[in-house]
Protein backbone atom coordinates (compact mmCIF):
# COMPACT_ATOMS: atom_id res chain seq x y z
CA UNK A 1 0.00 0.00 0.00
CA UNK A 2 0.96 3.34 -0.70
CA UNK A 3 2.03 6.08 2.00
CA UNK A 4 2.39 9.64 1.07
CA UNK A 5 2.89 12.87 3.17
CA UNK A 6 -0.67 13.77 5.10
CA UNK A 7 -0.36 17.03 5.04
CA UNK A 8 1.74 20.46 3.76
CA UNK A 9 4.97 21.05 5.54
CA UNK A 10 6.57 23.74 3.84
CA UNK A 11 6.52 25.88 1.21
CA UNK A 12 3.17 27.97 -0.05
CA UNK A 13 0.84 26.61 -3.00
CA UNK A 14 2.76 27.00 -6.40
CA UNK A 15 2.35 30.32 -7.72
CA UNK A 16 3.59 32.70 -10.74
CA UNK A 17 4.47 30.82 -14.27
CA UNK A 18 7.69 29.58 -13.25
CA UNK A 19 6.44 27.34 -10.33
CA UNK A 20 3.20 26.26 -12.30
CA UNK A 21 5.32 25.67 -15.43
CA UNK A 22 7.72 23.54 -13.71
CA UNK A 23 4.92 21.57 -12.14
CA UNK A 24 3.37 20.63 -15.11
CA UNK A 25 6.88 19.54 -16.65
CA UNK A 26 7.40 17.83 -13.84
CA UNK A 27 3.71 15.93 -14.17
CA UNK A 28 4.65 14.62 -17.76
CA UNK A 29 8.44 13.81 -17.06
CA UNK A 30 7.23 11.40 -14.74
CA UNK A 31 3.95 10.10 -15.90
CA UNK A 32 6.40 9.32 -19.18
CA UNK A 33 9.26 7.57 -16.98
CA UNK A 34 6.46 5.62 -15.43
CA UNK A 35 4.49 5.13 -18.24
CA UNK A 36 7.80 3.79 -20.15
CA UNK A 37 8.24 1.13 -17.60
CA UNK A 38 5.55 -0.60 -19.54
CA UNK A 39 7.82 -1.26 -22.37
CA UNK A 40 8.30 -5.09 -23.51
CA UNK A 41 5.71 -5.80 -20.38
CA UNK A 42 1.90 -5.27 -21.56
CA UNK A 43 -0.81 -7.54 -21.93
CA UNK A 44 -0.65 -7.39 -25.40
CA UNK A 45 1.89 -6.06 -28.55
CA UNK A 46 -0.75 -2.56 -29.45
CA UNK A 47 -0.84 -1.88 -25.81
CA UNK A 48 2.83 -1.96 -25.38
CA UNK A 49 3.29 0.44 -28.35
CA UNK A 50 0.42 2.21 -27.08
CA UNK A 51 1.96 3.02 -23.45
CA UNK A 52 5.26 3.91 -25.33
CA UNK A 53 3.51 6.32 -27.16
CA UNK A 54 1.83 7.56 -24.68
CA UNK A 55 4.98 8.05 -22.72
CA UNK A 56 6.61 10.01 -26.07
CA UNK A 57 4.22 12.30 -25.91
CA UNK A 58 4.29 13.13 -22.34
CA UNK A 59 8.13 13.49 -22.52
CA UNK A 60 7.49 15.36 -25.43
CA UNK A 61 5.53 18.01 -23.65
CA UNK A 62 7.90 17.87 -20.60
CA UNK A 63 10.81 18.83 -22.46
CA UNK A 64 9.23 21.96 -23.90
CA UNK A 65 7.90 23.16 -20.21
CA UNK A 66 11.26 22.28 -18.81
CA UNK A 67 12.82 23.95 -21.09
CA UNK A 68 10.55 27.36 -20.85
CA UNK A 69 10.93 26.85 -16.64
CA UNK A 70 14.54 27.06 -16.80
CA UNK A 71 14.42 30.31 -18.92
CA UNK A 72 12.06 31.83 -16.95
CA UNK A 73 14.21 30.67 -13.66
CA UNK A 74 16.82 32.81 -15.65
CA UNK A 75 19.93 30.69 -13.55
CA UNK A 76 21.11 28.82 -16.59
CA UNK A 77 19.14 25.63 -16.27
CA UNK A 78 17.92 24.03 -19.33
CA UNK A 79 15.93 20.80 -19.62
CA UNK A 80 18.27 18.29 -18.87
CA UNK A 81 19.69 20.01 -16.03
CA UNK A 82 16.08 20.18 -14.48
CA UNK A 83 15.29 16.63 -15.33
CA UNK A 84 18.39 14.90 -14.42
CA UNK A 85 20.29 16.93 -11.73
CA UNK A 86 17.22 17.87 -9.31
CA UNK A 87 16.77 16.12 -6.07
CA UNK A 88 13.24 14.67 -5.38
CA UNK A 89 12.98 17.68 -2.81
CA UNK A 90 12.91 19.84 -5.80
CA UNK A 91 10.36 18.47 -7.73
CA UNK A 92 7.00 19.71 -8.48
CA UNK A 93 5.29 17.29 -9.49
CA UNK A 94 1.67 16.01 -8.25
CA UNK A 95 1.68 12.21 -6.31
CA UNK A 96 -0.89 10.75 -8.72
CA UNK A 97 2.30 10.34 -11.95
CA UNK A 98 4.24 8.64 -8.93
CA UNK A 99 2.70 6.20 -8.46
CA UNK A 100 3.69 3.06 -8.68
CA UNK A 101 1.99 1.40 -12.03
CA UNK A 102 0.17 -1.19 -10.03
CA UNK A 103 -1.65 -4.09 -12.54
CA UNK A 104 -2.89 -2.67 -15.88
CA UNK A 105 -5.66 -1.36 -14.50
CA UNK A 106 -4.06 1.17 -12.03
CA UNK A 107 -1.96 2.38 -14.68
CA UNK A 108 -5.17 2.88 -17.05
CA UNK A 109 -7.11 4.80 -14.09
CA UNK A 110 -3.73 6.87 -13.02
CA UNK A 111 -3.79 7.59 -17.29
CA UNK A 112 -7.08 8.34 -17.24
CA UNK A 113 -7.09 10.59 -14.12
CA UNK A 114 -4.15 12.48 -15.69
CA UNK A 115 -5.37 13.05 -19.12
CA UNK A 116 -9.17 14.06 -17.84
CA UNK A 117 -6.95 16.66 -15.97
CA UNK A 118 -4.36 17.60 -18.76
CA UNK A 119 -6.97 17.72 -21.81
CA UNK A 120 -8.73 20.58 -19.56
CA UNK A 121 -5.69 21.97 -18.81
CA UNK A 122 -3.99 22.49 -22.12
CA UNK A 123 -6.71 23.97 -23.69
CA UNK A 124 -7.00 26.84 -21.01
CA UNK A 125 -3.15 27.31 -21.64
CA UNK A 126 -4.45 27.21 -25.63
CA UNK A 127 -6.56 30.13 -25.05
CA UNK A 128 -4.42 32.15 -22.47
CA UNK A 129 -2.43 35.35 -22.34
CA UNK A 130 0.62 33.88 -22.09
CA UNK A 131 2.50 32.85 -25.72
CA UNK A 132 5.44 30.20 -25.22
CA UNK A 133 2.60 28.15 -22.88
CA UNK A 134 -0.36 28.76 -25.33
CA UNK A 135 1.55 27.70 -28.24
CA UNK A 136 2.36 24.17 -25.92
CA UNK A 137 -1.16 23.90 -24.74
CA UNK A 138 -2.29 24.16 -28.34
CA UNK A 139 -0.25 21.50 -29.20
CA UNK A 140 -0.35 19.11 -26.28
CA UNK A 141 -4.18 19.34 -26.14
CA UNK A 142 -4.53 17.12 -29.32
CA UNK A 143 -1.91 14.36 -27.95
CA UNK A 144 -4.09 14.83 -24.72
CA UNK A 145 -7.51 14.03 -26.28
CA UNK A 146 -5.88 10.77 -27.83
CA UNK A 147 -4.50 9.86 -24.17
CA UNK A 148 -7.87 10.39 -22.97
CA UNK A 149 -9.81 8.55 -25.62
CA UNK A 150 -7.55 5.20 -24.83
CA UNK A 151 -7.29 5.47 -21.26
CA UNK A 152 -11.34 6.04 -21.69
CA UNK A 153 -11.94 2.82 -23.69
CA UNK A 154 -9.80 0.56 -21.12
CA UNK A 155 -11.26 2.01 -18.25
CA UNK A 156 -14.85 1.27 -19.69
CA UNK A 157 -13.73 -2.35 -20.94
CA UNK A 158 -12.60 -3.40 -17.89
CA UNK A 159 -15.17 -2.11 -15.28
CA UNK A 160 -17.96 -3.57 -17.83
CA UNK A 161 -16.23 -6.47 -18.41
CA UNK A 162 -16.31 -9.92 -16.81
CA UNK A 163 -16.40 -9.83 -13.01
CA UNK A 164 -12.66 -10.53 -12.18
CA UNK A 165 -11.89 -7.18 -14.34
CA UNK A 166 -14.98 -5.13 -13.50
CA UNK A 167 -13.56 -6.12 -9.98
CA UNK A 168 -9.64 -4.92 -10.53
CA UNK A 169 -10.63 -1.74 -12.37
CA UNK A 170 -13.34 -0.91 -9.40
CA UNK A 171 -10.08 -1.31 -6.99
CA UNK A 172 -7.65 0.87 -9.26
CA UNK A 173 -9.96 3.42 -9.07
CA UNK A 174 -10.84 3.44 -5.67
CA UNK A 175 -7.18 3.04 -5.01
CA UNK A 176 -5.85 6.50 -7.13
CA UNK A 177 -8.85 8.43 -6.68
CA UNK A 178 -7.63 9.88 -3.30
CA UNK A 179 -4.61 11.71 -5.36
CA UNK A 180 -6.69 13.14 -7.92
CA UNK A 181 -7.57 16.21 -5.56
CA UNK A 182 -4.27 17.68 -5.31
CA UNK A 183 -4.47 18.60 -9.09
CA UNK A 184 -7.02 21.05 -8.84
CA UNK A 185 -5.90 22.90 -5.47
CA UNK A 186 -6.71 26.43 -5.62
CA UNK A 187 -4.04 28.98 -7.18
CA UNK A 188 -5.06 32.16 -8.66
CA UNK A 189 -1.68 33.29 -9.13
CA UNK A 190 -1.37 30.86 -11.63
CA UNK A 191 -1.15 31.14 -15.49
CA UNK A 192 -4.43 29.01 -15.40
CA UNK A 193 -6.20 28.25 -11.66
CA UNK A 194 -6.06 24.78 -11.10
CA UNK A 195 -9.46 24.79 -9.39
CA UNK A 196 -11.36 26.12 -12.64
CA UNK A 197 -10.41 22.66 -13.84
CA UNK A 198 -12.38 20.61 -11.29
CA UNK A 199 -16.10 21.10 -13.44
CA UNK A 200 -14.36 19.75 -16.57
CA UNK A 201 -12.48 16.77 -14.79
CA UNK A 202 -15.76 15.65 -12.59
CA UNK A 203 -17.52 15.80 -15.82
CA UNK A 204 -15.64 13.39 -17.56
CA UNK A 205 -15.13 10.95 -14.93
CA UNK A 206 -18.94 10.43 -14.00
CA UNK A 207 -19.42 9.89 -17.62
CA UNK A 208 -16.66 7.00 -18.19
CA UNK A 209 -17.15 5.57 -14.85
CA UNK A 210 -21.02 5.47 -15.57
CA UNK A 211 -20.91 4.13 -18.96
CA UNK A 212 -18.29 1.43 -17.25
CA UNK A 213 -21.00 0.41 -14.43
CA UNK A 214 -17.83 1.87 -12.16
CA UNK A 215 -19.15 3.74 -8.89
CA UNK A 216 -17.46 7.21 -8.01
CA UNK A 217 -15.09 6.88 -4.89
CA UNK A 218 -15.97 8.72 -1.33
CA UNK A 219 -13.69 11.38 -1.24
CA UNK A 220 -12.16 10.88 2.35
CA UNK A 221 -8.26 10.98 2.12
CA UNK A 222 -6.57 13.27 -0.02
CA UNK A 223 -3.04 13.09 0.27
CA UNK A 224 -1.01 16.44 -1.47
CA UNK A 225 2.34 17.58 -0.97
CA UNK A 226 4.01 17.14 -4.56
CA UNK A 227 3.57 20.74 -5.10
CA UNK A 228 5.69 21.59 -2.66
CA UNK A 229 8.15 19.07 -2.59
CA UNK A 230 7.11 16.61 -0.60
CA UNK A 231 6.91 13.20 -2.31
CA UNK A 232 6.06 9.23 -1.58
CA UNK A 233 9.11 7.38 -1.28
CA UNK A 234 8.05 5.95 -4.65
CA UNK A 235 9.32 8.94 -6.67
CA UNK A 236 13.03 8.67 -5.40
CA UNK A 237 13.52 5.12 -6.23
CA UNK A 238 12.05 6.36 -10.41
CA UNK A 239 14.45 9.36 -10.09
CA UNK A 240 17.63 7.17 -9.39
CA UNK A 241 16.82 4.92 -12.35
CA UNK A 242 16.05 8.10 -14.51
CA UNK A 243 19.05 10.30 -13.01
CA UNK A 244 21.57 7.48 -12.94
CA UNK A 245 23.06 7.83 -16.23
CA UNK A 246 23.50 11.29 -16.81
CA UNK A 247 24.89 11.77 -13.28
CA UNK A 248 27.32 9.23 -13.97
CA UNK A 249 28.28 10.03 -17.25
CA UNK A 250 27.79 14.30 -17.74
CA UNK A 251 26.49 15.24 -21.10
CA UNK A 252 26.78 11.91 -22.77
CA UNK A 253 25.36 11.17 -25.90
CA UNK A 254 24.83 8.41 -28.33
CA UNK B 1 20.98 24.78 -56.04
CA UNK B 2 18.17 26.70 -54.22
CA UNK B 3 18.00 26.45 -50.79
CA UNK B 4 14.23 25.78 -50.81
CA UNK B 5 14.25 23.28 -53.23
CA UNK B 6 17.50 21.54 -51.15
CA UNK B 7 15.48 21.58 -47.87
CA UNK B 8 11.90 21.18 -49.80
CA UNK B 9 13.45 17.46 -50.92
CA UNK B 10 14.29 16.25 -47.47
CA UNK B 11 12.21 13.14 -46.93
CA UNK B 12 10.82 12.24 -43.57
CA UNK B 13 12.96 9.69 -41.72
CA UNK B 14 10.02 7.45 -40.53
CA UNK B 15 8.14 7.59 -43.86
CA UNK B 16 10.85 7.92 -46.30
CA UNK B 17 8.16 8.27 -49.09
CA UNK B 18 7.30 11.71 -48.38
CA UNK B 19 9.64 14.69 -48.23
CA UNK B 20 9.28 17.28 -45.02
CA UNK B 21 7.44 19.85 -47.33
CA UNK B 22 4.35 17.26 -48.54
CA UNK B 23 4.16 16.34 -45.23
CA UNK B 24 3.59 20.11 -43.68
CA UNK B 25 6.67 20.41 -41.16
CA UNK B 26 8.98 22.84 -43.61
CA UNK B 27 7.65 26.24 -42.33
CA UNK B 28 9.78 28.14 -44.11
CA UNK B 29 13.54 28.94 -45.55
CA UNK B 30 15.12 32.27 -45.58
CA UNK B 31 18.54 33.14 -47.11
CA UNK B 32 19.90 36.39 -46.12
CA UNK B 33 21.49 37.44 -49.46
CA UNK B 34 24.09 39.50 -48.26
CA UNK B 35 26.11 36.68 -46.08
CA UNK B 36 24.48 33.73 -47.85
CA UNK B 37 23.01 32.28 -44.24
CA UNK B 38 20.19 29.76 -45.07
CA UNK B 39 17.76 30.03 -41.74
CA UNK B 40 14.94 27.12 -41.94
CA UNK B 41 11.63 27.04 -39.48
CA UNK B 42 10.11 24.05 -39.04
CA UNK B 43 7.49 22.32 -36.60
CA UNK B 44 7.55 18.69 -35.51
CA UNK B 45 4.28 16.72 -35.79
CA UNK B 46 4.09 15.50 -31.87
CA UNK B 47 5.81 17.45 -29.24
CA UNK B 48 8.05 13.99 -28.89
CA UNK B 49 8.71 12.83 -32.25
CA UNK B 50 12.27 11.21 -31.66
CA UNK B 51 12.68 11.96 -35.57
CA UNK B 52 13.29 15.93 -35.17
CA UNK B 53 17.24 15.59 -34.47
CA UNK B 54 17.27 13.70 -37.64
CA UNK B 55 15.46 15.66 -39.73
CA UNK B 56 17.51 19.27 -38.54
CA UNK B 57 20.64 16.78 -39.56
CA UNK B 58 19.30 15.94 -42.89
CA UNK B 59 18.39 19.49 -43.63
CA UNK B 60 21.88 20.64 -43.01
CA UNK B 61 23.21 18.26 -44.82
CA UNK B 62 21.14 18.90 -47.77
CA UNK B 63 21.88 22.32 -47.52
CA UNK B 64 25.64 22.17 -47.43
CA UNK B 65 25.43 19.53 -50.72
CA UNK B 66 23.77 22.21 -52.35
CA UNK B 67 26.32 24.93 -51.75
CA UNK B 68 24.87 26.46 -48.32
CA UNK B 69 27.45 25.31 -45.59
CA UNK B 70 25.98 28.01 -43.49
CA UNK B 71 22.80 27.29 -41.71
CA UNK B 72 20.39 27.19 -39.15
CA UNK B 73 17.36 25.27 -38.29
CA UNK B 74 15.11 26.97 -36.13
CA UNK B 75 12.15 24.73 -34.21
CA UNK B 76 8.69 26.56 -33.61
CA UNK B 77 5.24 25.03 -31.98
CA UNK B 78 3.11 27.66 -33.11
CA UNK B 79 0.69 27.15 -34.76
CA UNK B 80 0.26 23.23 -33.79
CA UNK B 81 1.03 21.27 -36.84
CA UNK B 82 -2.50 19.60 -38.41
CA UNK B 83 -2.58 16.87 -40.88
CA UNK B 84 -4.25 19.21 -43.19
CA UNK B 85 -0.74 20.56 -43.73
CA UNK B 86 -0.31 17.22 -45.61
CA UNK B 87 -0.37 18.11 -49.43
CA UNK B 88 -2.14 16.44 -51.82
CA UNK B 89 0.74 15.11 -53.50
CA UNK B 90 1.48 13.97 -49.93
CA UNK B 91 -1.45 12.12 -49.64
CA UNK B 92 -1.03 10.48 -52.54
CA UNK B 93 2.45 9.43 -51.84
CA UNK B 94 1.41 7.55 -48.27
CA UNK B 95 -1.57 5.88 -49.79
CA UNK B 96 0.69 4.16 -52.93
CA UNK B 97 2.86 3.26 -49.93
CA UNK B 98 0.01 1.27 -48.25
CA UNK B 99 -0.45 3.72 -45.49
CA UNK B 100 -4.27 5.66 -45.33
CA UNK B 101 -4.17 9.59 -45.10
CA UNK B 102 -5.60 11.34 -42.62
CA UNK B 103 -9.19 12.83 -43.12
CA UNK B 104 -9.41 16.34 -43.58
CA UNK B 105 -10.40 17.87 -40.42
CA UNK B 106 -11.56 21.22 -41.31
CA UNK B 107 -11.80 22.30 -38.00
CA UNK B 108 -10.33 22.60 -34.59
CA UNK B 109 -12.16 19.94 -32.34
CA UNK B 110 -9.54 18.06 -30.09
CA UNK B 111 -11.14 14.51 -30.80
CA UNK B 112 -11.51 13.87 -34.67
CA UNK B 113 -14.07 12.08 -35.57
CA UNK B 114 -12.88 8.49 -37.05
CA UNK B 115 -14.55 8.06 -40.14
CA UNK B 116 -14.56 4.90 -42.11
CA UNK B 117 -10.69 4.89 -43.64
CA UNK B 118 -10.11 2.77 -46.93
CA UNK B 119 -7.82 0.37 -47.08
CA UNK B 120 -5.00 1.76 -49.22
CA UNK B 121 -4.80 -2.00 -50.81
CA UNK B 122 -7.86 -3.11 -52.07
CA UNK B 123 -9.85 0.44 -51.52
CA UNK B 124 -12.32 -1.61 -49.00
CA UNK B 125 -14.43 0.46 -46.54
CA UNK B 126 -14.54 -2.54 -44.60
CA UNK B 127 -12.09 -1.82 -42.07
CA UNK B 128 -11.19 -1.56 -38.53
CA UNK B 129 -8.89 -0.43 -35.89
CA UNK B 130 -6.55 -2.89 -34.03
CA UNK B 131 -4.96 0.03 -31.91
CA UNK B 132 -5.02 3.93 -31.98
CA UNK B 133 -0.97 4.00 -31.85
CA UNK B 134 1.26 2.22 -34.29
CA UNK B 135 4.79 1.96 -35.32
CA UNK B 136 5.34 5.90 -35.19
CA UNK B 137 3.69 8.38 -33.13
CA UNK B 138 1.46 10.10 -35.73
CA UNK B 139 -0.10 6.61 -37.10
CA UNK B 140 -2.41 4.29 -35.89
CA UNK B 141 -2.76 0.23 -36.83
CA UNK B 142 -5.71 -0.80 -38.83
CA UNK B 143 -6.52 -4.00 -40.70
CA UNK B 144 -8.94 -4.55 -43.84
CA UNK B 145 -12.01 -6.88 -43.57
CA UNK B 146 -11.78 -7.52 -46.94
CA UNK B 147 -8.25 -8.24 -47.99
CA UNK B 148 -7.19 -9.32 -44.44
CA UNK B 149 -4.12 -7.32 -44.37
CA UNK B 150 -2.67 -4.73 -42.15
CA UNK B 151 -1.81 -1.45 -42.52
CA UNK B 152 -0.67 2.20 -41.25
CA UNK B 153 -3.18 5.04 -41.07
CA UNK B 154 -2.16 7.91 -40.49
CA UNK B 155 -4.27 9.93 -37.49
CA UNK B 156 -6.21 13.04 -37.63
CA UNK B 157 -4.19 15.73 -35.26
ZN1 LIG C 1 -7.99 -4.34 -48.12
Amino acid sequence: MLRAPQSRTEGGPVSGVFDFTLALGDDALIAAQRLGEWTTRAPEMEEDIALANIALDQLGAARLLLTYAGELEGAGRDEDDLAFLRDDREFRNCLLVELPNGDFGVTMAKLFFLAAWQLPLYTALAGGGDDRLAAIGAKARKESAYHLDHASLWVKRLGDGTDESHRRMQDAVDQVWPYVHELFTSDPAAPVDPATLRADFDATVAAVLDEATLTRPETRWTPGGGRDGVHTEQLSYLLAEMQVLHRAHPGASW
Amino acid sequence: MNARAAVAAVVDPEIRVVTIDELGILRAVEEEPATGRVVVTITPTYTGCPAMDVIRADIRRALAAAGHPDAEVRTVYAPAWSTDWISDAGRAKLAAAGIAPPARRGDDTVVPLTLAVRCPRCGSPETTQVSRFGSTACKALWRCRSCAEPFDHLKAL
